[in-house]
């Protein structure tokens, strides 16, 4: 009896045949609508920073280096691929690829810089000021990312000052 | 040069210790998903070792986190000397979405240091795969930095402080007609 069943499960094993999967060796293609590693089309952007305020893991850092140019940083260490930055854009500059062979030895291989020309407003330079209290604390106009510790900094002003903002907040992550 | 030490190193077989230090469970999930025939990683001579003195690799899953920091060290300490760590999803490549939580300390390189990166949230199978086959040296890298700038400005540059007040109007003195 347990003989037969023995036979019985050789039997299906060879009905089966080979199921592993070829993959290193031959593409795999992914399924519809799979998000992967998302790509900024510096043709398009406009550097609105939607995509910055709207990332949930904070790893779109925005620093306006002076009125005309603004640098805009896409980390991807911690991207959970949601794709609300795509969702958000305007311009549709953000594209999520089928890319998901991302393996790296050194995490900086997946940034991704922009360094953007903002036109100027001729009349107000970039932003208003907001009126009230509570519109200022938006993050509008020009902002102030860590980029050499890439650290996102809940900070943004309605004009461009000399001092940096990094210095406002200290955050000890140890 | 860490390919080819890799590939002399660690040229028969990987024993891999399977660490989750505070992960959802998703990442896990893919690791154990790898192992099966379907994926078969036992092909690159990949197997699974219960305790980080057998093992080879050691697979981070999860954020270090302020309780779990001191154990993934110990768990680093305990392997013995030519050893891998892979840090799997975006957790452990960046701290993921909670990276500033009061308890994530961050990304695990922040306590062991990390050889590979395999991001994703969590990572396809063929992803982690894809890892293992790069630092086998069977496949080769598809990613870099990519750096995009404008070689010049298109406009004349716009000077604020030439800006003054005049009643209700600012007037710009230098403007230069574009």
């Amino acid at each position: 009896m347990s003989l037969l069943s023995k036979l019985k499960e050789a039997l299906v094993c060879l009905k089966a045949g080979r199921v592993t999967l070829p993959y290193p060796a031959q593409p795999r293609p992914v399924p519809a609508k799979f998000r992967g590693r998302p790509i900024f089309d510096a043709a398009k952007c406009i550097g609105c920073a939607g995509c910055a305020n709207n990332c949930p893991a904070r790893e779109i850092l925005v620093l306006d280096v002076c009125q005309e140019i603004r640098i805009l940083k896409y980390l991807g260490r911690r991207c959970t691929y949601c794709g609300r930055c795509a969702e958000v854009c305007p311009e549709k500059a953000i594209t999520m690829s089928d890319q998901f062979e991302t393996a790296t030895p050194s995490i900086g291989d997946l940034q991704q810089t922009l360094e953007l020309f903002m036109s100027t407003c001729q009349r107000c330079g970039r932003c208003f000021k907001e009126p009230t209290p509570l519109e200022q604390l938006k993050l509008k106009g020009y902002r102030f990312d860590d980029l050499a510790n890439e650290r996102w900094i809940f900070r943004s002003k309605a004009y461009l000052t000399e001092e940096a903002a990094v210095d406002d907040m200290k955050i000890e992550l140890d | 040069m860490l390919k080819t030490l890799c590939q002399k190193m660690f040229r028969r077989s990987l024993w891999v210790y399977h660490a989750n230090s505070g992960g959802c469970n998703g990442c896990d999930i893919e690791v154990l998903n790898v192992l099966t025939p379907y994926y078969d990683a036992e092909r690159f001579g990949i197997k699974l070792a219960g305790s980080p003195r057998h093992a080879d690799v050691m697979l981070c899953q999860g954020p270090a986190m302020r309780s779990t920091a001191k154990a993934l060290q110990r768990a680093y300490e305990a392997m013995p000397a030519p050893k891998l760590v892979f840090a799997i999803g975006s957790c452990a490549c960046g701290g993921g979405l909670w990276y500033d939580s009061y308890n994530v300390i961050g990304p695990v390189e922040k306590v062991i240091p990390v050889n590979y990166y395999i991001p994703g949230c969590p990572p396809r199978p063929e992803a982690i795969l894809y890892g293992v086959a790069l630092a086998l040296g069977l496949v080769d890298k598809k990613t870099c930095p990519q750096h995009f700038r404008h070689p010049v400005l298109p406009i004349p540059r716009y000077h604020p402080e030439d800006l003054r007040g005049e009643g209700e109007q600012m007037i710009y003195e230098k403007m230069d007609k574009v």
